[in-house]
């Protein structure tokens, strides 16, 4: 535990263990979701942390790509397990929503296929870190900014087609009895995110280290 | 610029030529490619008639199926005798060995779409030719999307082991996009009454994707290549 995550691993605790007892239990009661609006507050920011996770995989993909930074590999895996993650809980938070909203489970539209297709992306992505063998590094920086490329595409999706999904623009316009708790919850997934990266890049750096110790040991 | 366009054409006349005398991967992508067709027209043909709207989707999934075959070979002949290397080691620009390379996965995939757009006509009694110039559009910026990708992510792979299972578990979620454009482009086209407005669209968000991902991997083959 260095200096850094300790404190950064302190406010996601204090943030998140508040968000489900306090924040979201007082949020009023929405009239026509019922207590299914409540998923709210866990499907949006876990999203957004899935495209935060997704934009460090992209921007460590590059530094790692053109610069050969042990380091950003490492940032890299972590943001693309803590992306597969978020993403799966955003699948499991939606349908949930979905079923109570259009009556089905599931839509074939725009932005929730696009969603699928992103996590598709982020599993393939740790499908080649796991059977690549030696010299995926390179190509999985490679998808990995092919995965951020991807994004703007999706966020875009909703505008472009039809769709039933609702518009992100909501989300600035709720009103603040909805919107205080959603920020909350917001800003704890966000640094939630964060804390995860750091510890699981910090066990990445530490297991390269490893791995090369053994190298070493082997050739002597 | 002359002596970037320059390699690219050599690259791909080594493959013209290489490919002239075999004949290898033209014979056997275009063989999958047919028995594809024939696969899937087994899957939705009732009653002697093939049900609504699957044609663009038997059409497309031929296209990329047989593609990712074409593509898991691409880079074959440069693994043995350290050509990939020699390759590398030229004093050219490096995306130019890409260009080449695509150029004639672009030729081969074009050949290949000529007999499967005939038969598919041939066998499903499709109007595909009543928008010749529209479908040429759709089938050659999809082709020019899914190629680009592909044999990026090709080249990437020559290095790695189990590389003939990640090629398409890497390249169908990174192209699905292009594939969904493409069969909605031509599903489109193939309605009783062709909606325009909307093959418009979709041509124009296949250009917007192509122009993406081909300027990515451009981008991009020179430091994933180079150890």
């Amino acid at each position: 535990m260095n200096r850094i995550t300790f404190p950064i691993l302190v406010a996601a605790a204090l943030l998140v263990f508040v968000t489900a007892p306090f924040v979201i239990v007082w949020a009023p009661y929405e009239s026509t979701m019922g207590l299914v609006q409540k998923i709210f507050y866990f499907h949006f920011p876990s999203w957004m942390a899935m495209f935060l996770s997704i934009f460090i995989l992209g921007i460590a993909s590059v530094i790692y790509l053109f610069r050969r930074t042990p380091r950003a590999d490492g940032v890299a895996v972590s943001a693309a397990e803590l992306a597969v993650v978020f993403g799966l809980m955003g699948l499991i938070t939606g349908p949930l929503w979905g079923v109570k909203a259009w009556g089905v489970w599931w839509q074939w539209d725009a932005r929730l296929t696009m969603a699928v297709i992103l996590e598709l992306i982020l599993v393939a992505y740790l499908l080649l870190r796991r059977y690549g063998g030696p010299g995926s590094d390179r190509l999985a920086a490679g998808l990995g900014i092919f995965g951020m490329a991807n994004v703007p595409f999706l966020y875009v999706s909703t505008e472009l087609w039809r769709t039933v999904h609702p518009r992100t623009s909501v989300v600035p316009t709720l009103p603040i009895d909805f919107g205080v708790p959603l920020w909350w919850s917001f800003a704890g997934f966000m640094v939630l995110c964060l804390a995860l990266l750091f510890v699981r890049s910090r066990l990445e750096e530490q297991r390269m280290r490893l791995e090369r110790l053994y190298l070493t040991l082997e050739e002597e | 610029m002359t002596g970037f366009l320059k390699v690219a054409w050599l690259v791909l006349r080594k493959d013209l030529r290489v490919e002239s005398r075999s004949r290898e991967m033209l014979s056997t992508t275009i063989f999958f490619a047919v028995s594809c067709v024939l696969v899937f027209s087994f899957g939705f043909v009732r009653g002697g008639r093939v049900v609504d709207g699957a044609v663009a989707g038997i059409l497309w999934i031929a296209i990329s199926f047989s593609g990712t075959l074409a593509l898991a070979r691409a880079f074959e002949r440069e693994r043995y005798h350290n050509v990939l290397g020699g390759l590398m080691l030229a004093p050219v620009h490096r995306p130019a060995i890409y260009l080449g390379k695509l150029l004639g996965l672009l030729l081969l995939l074009g050949i290949v779409e000529v007999v499967v757009v005939a038969m598919v006509a041939f066998l499903f009694q499709a109007s595909l030719f009543q928008h010749f110039w529209r479908l040429l559009a759709i089938l050659a910026l999809g082709t020019i999307g899914f190629a680009s990708v592909g044999t990026l992510f090709s080249a990437m792979l020559v290095r790695v082991k189990n590389r003939a299972v990640l090629l398409p578990v890497l390249l169908y979620p990174v192209t699905i996009p292009v594939l969904i454009m493409g069969v909605s482009g031509t599903a489109a086209l193939l309605q009783p009454e062709p909606n325009l407005a909307m093959v418009q669209l979709w041509i124009s968000l296949l250009f917007f994707f192509d122009t993406v991902f081909l300027t990515l991997a451009l981008w991009t083959f020179e430091p994933v290549m180079t150890e």
